[in-house]
């Protein structure tokens, strides 16, 4: 039995499958970030004192950060464009440095982490910290997910190449879709959290 | 995976994929961890009736202590051990566990998993002509994480202190300050179900838009499919935020955050040493912002089965099918704007209640729009009171009497009188129990043949139904009078202790009896369920003359897998039922003319 659409695009949606089911799965994600962002407004808003984001964490270190987010969703869309250019080698090189620059997010978060819980400031010590933490906590969660699945299809996964190339291609794109997600969402936490 | 039918079934372009398991699946991955929709949706119709009757039996025992207060509950209680129920008498915390996950299991584990789970997964398929879902590995997760759900849920009343005990809305401060790890447990099960849910309605919506046999546009597809439809969208966007206010109420528990705790909160005479700041409110909105929808996920399905039960039995066309269409969409996007309706007495202020008030009024239009479609496609048909008929019959009165007493409550300023008393309870059941859960055994009774190729017994069918309408109609009526009298819906005594209770007291044991002969009653559905597996009588394909592509495309049970021998074409409407000048009086959709 075949799966009609897993590869080739269904003419009157213009779709293939993966392609629609990570655009639905980011509409909930949406909805995930967009009720958390609307718990921060709420909180904000109902909160007599509310610190300075710059005055609690460290914007240099964010900043590092966003640069390397933006340019690990670059590596990923060249990683998708190599692989349309039927360049293999490059693929694998673009995307291992998206994956590096992944982890190099998830060490300097793991600093600023380190910086706070030693000085015995944890989630519990304020709401602003409570939110910055289970906000930056679900991204985290979100990026090491997306470690993993870019781990897997650039190793094992990328057999596939040789069997089913355009598949392949499909499931980089579909990978890629959700990698420039949860760097939009970085793109709007840094600046609710670290700027306002 | 079978190669034999790909050859027939692989679509234009077909690509060499080699499938690395190709001989004989195993007892384990045919059947514990297969991708099959057909026995996916086996495994949740089964596991979501274990759970069912779980929460059924947990209400049995709460009607004893309500009809009986304070006296040692017959037989069982001994059974139920010292830190719930000593000497036999059921204590309050327990009482609260009970009603607390009462409400979570027969919702999240029960009839969502039932209606969207088990019909939604083995149905839809089936009646757009696809060979599986789109995603079948992540269908099988959808299965399995909701297992894991389910067994979080179940152990928790195990562990010390035992099970959730803050209502099935958990609000806080109330489920954050108590002291067992009952509610974390409930959390953490949460988040499991709504993962799953999240995961499911993802795979049917893909399932629908792209896995639609040729020829069946979105206006051929049967009303069932579109009930899946717009209750997969409202899955996919109304369960994040709850997913988002479980993660929240999680840190409160377990990492002693304060986000729904205020400043100075006091709790047993003491000031709780926390940060502050938090906002119970906050909890309300994201809770009910899934959970209204959530009201719309367990009827939407309903009236699709009822729907397609109806057109089949009165042997007639739906009256209306563009109109049902139009409204099931209508008011699948207004439930999203009337959330803050469970809300009127929190004090949020009389702009929001004027707000949520109108929203609420009109969404009662589609609903009322529906409901009197599918009463006028009963007139004039020759109807066939078959036992899918007769359930399909009983949930247009039930879900009319749940729906119109919920005007009232729609309403803020008849709502402060109503608020938190039985007649919420005996609103909501009617629509729900009678409701829903009618519909769900008419689907059974339907598709059983379906499943199984035999159908199941119609005398016992029968007996099952009589006894179960009038004793579920004696449970959930009185409630409507006990409410009106201002009894509250948590009270662990039933109300003995307030004097305004005393005139409409005595309606506490009717209602416990009705409830106890509600389970007999189906003990007479469990027997014929089971037994008609092996021993119902044979029947062919098309047992009920129907014209959709589940009927109509393939044999009863369906091809293990592929469902289809050929790939269905599709030429018509999902009811072309009695249609003038040919012999049969059904019109196959995939029937060319």
């Amino acid at each position: 039995m075949e799966i009609p659409y897993t590869v080739e695009v269904r003419p009157d949606t213009g779709l293939f499958n993966g392609k629609l089911g990570i655009w639905l799965f980011l509409a909930s994600e949406v909805m995930l970030f967009g009720a958390l962002f609307s718990s921060y407004i709420l909180l904000r808003v109902g909160s007599t004192e509310w610190p300075r984001g710059y005055e609690e964490l460290s914007v240099p270190l964010a900043f590092f950060n966003t640069i390397v987010l933006i340019s690990s969703s670059v590596t990923m869309v060249m990683a998708w464009a190599s692989l349309r250019l039927h360049d293999f080698g490059k693929f694998r090189l673009y995307l291992g440095a998206t994956i590096l620059l992944a982890l190099t997010f998830l060490v300097v978060k793991y600093f600023e982490y380190a910086h706070h819980l030693e000085a015995g400031e944890g989630p519990w010590h304020s709401t602003f910290l409570a939110i910055y933490f289970t906000l930056t906590g679900l991204h985290g969660i979100h990026i090491l997910g997306g470690i993993i699945v870019n781990s897997y299809l650039w190793g094992p996964g990328a057999a596939m190449w040789k069997t089913e190339p355009q598949r392949f291609v499909n499931r980089i794109e579909i990978a890629g879709l959700y990698w420039h997600f949860v760097d939009l969402v970085w793109i709007f936490l840094f600046p609710v959290l670290y700027l306002l | 995976m079978d190669n034999v039918t790909t050859a027939g079934h692989a679509p234009a372009g077909a690509h060499a994929h080699v499938h690395a398991h190709d001989h004989e699946q195993s007892f384990v991955w045919k059947y514990v961890f297969s991708q099959d929709h057909k026995v996916i949706g086996i495994q949740y119709t089964i596991t979501a009736l274990l759970f069912l009757l779980f929460g059924f039996a947990l209400m049995a025992l709460m009607r004893w202590q309500l009809a009986f207060p304070m006296q040692p509950i017959p037989v069982i209680g001994g059974l139920l051990g010292a830190a719930n129920a000593p000497g036999g008498i059921m204590l309050p915390e327990f009482y609260n566990q009970l009603g607390a996950m009462h409400g979570t299991i027969m919702v999240f584990l029960g009839v969502v998993p039932l209606a969207v789970g088990g019909f939604g997964n083995y149905v839809m398929p089936l009646q757009i002509g696809a060979p599986d879902m789109a995603f079948p590995k992540l269908n099988m997760f959808s299965y399995w994480v909701y297992f894991i759900g389910g067994v979080v849920m179940f152990t928790s009343f195990f562990i010390p202190g035992g099970a959730a005990q803050s209502g099935w809305t958990s609000y806080p401060p109330l489920s954050v300050i108590t002291a067992t790890d009952g509610q974390t447990m409930w959390l953490i099960g949460m988040i499991f179900l709504i993962t799953s849910s999240l995961l499911g309605s993802m795979n049917f919506i893909v399932t629908i838009i792209q896995l639609r046999a040729k020829g069946l546009h979105f206006f051929r597809l049967p009303f069932f499919v579109w009930a899946q439809f717009v209750t997969s969208f409202l899955l996919l966007l109304a369960f994040p935020p709850l997913e988002a206010a479980g993660v929240l109420q999680l840190m409160d528990k377990v990492a002693h955050t304060s986000f729904f705790l205020p400043s100075g909160l006091v709790v047993g005479n003491k000031v709780m040493a926390i940060a502050g700041g938090g906002n119970p409110l906050l909890w309300q909105h994201l809770f009910w912002f899934l959970a209204h929808p959530e009201v719309y996920v367990l009827i939407l399905p309903a009236m699709g089965i009822v729907a397609e039960i109806i057109a089949n039995n009165t042997r007639k066309p739906l009256w209306g099918y563009r109109v049902l269409v139009y409204a099931i969409i209508f008011l699948g996007f207004m439930s999203f704007v009337v959330w803050a309706h469970h809300m009127f007495m929190t004090g949020m202020g009389t702009t929001m209640s004027s707000f949520f008030q109108t929203t609420t009024m009109i969404i009662s239009i589609p609903s009322v729009i529906i409901l009197s479609a599918l009463f006028l496609s009963l007139y004039g048909g020759s109807i066939r009171y078959n036992t899918p008929m007769l359930f399909a019959l009983a949930f247009l009165p039930m879900f009319g009497i749940g729906g119109l007493t919920g005007l009232p409550l729609g309403l803020a300023p008849s709502d402060l009188h109503l608020h938190d008393t039985y007649y919420v309870i005996g609103h909501f059941h009617y629509v729900v129990a009678p409701g829903t859960i009618f519909a769900l055994l008419a689907g059974i009774y339907y598709w059983f043949p379906k499943a199984t190729g035999r159908q199941m017994n119609e005398l016992l069918g029968k007996i099952h139904f009589v006894g179960s309408f009038i004793a579920i109609n004696g449970i959930f009526f009185p409630m409507f009078i006990q409410g009106l009298h201002g009894v509250n819906r948590r009270l662990y005594d039933g109300g003995a202790q307030y004097a305004h209770a005393q005139p409409v007291l005595h309606w506490n044991v009717f209602m416990s009896y009705s409830a106890w002969t509600l389970m007999a009653f189906q003990l007479v559905f469990i027997v014929n369920f089971f037994w008609s597996i092996k021993g119902g009588k044979p029947v062919g394909n098309n047992p009920w003359s129907a014209t959709t592509l589940d009927w109509t495309a393939t044999t009863s049970p369906p091809l293990a897998h592929g469902n289809f021998e050929t790939t269905p074409e599709v030429f018509r409407g999902p009811y072309e039922y009695s249609v003038p000048g040919r012999s049969t009086d059904y019109f196959p959709q995939n029937q060319r003319d």
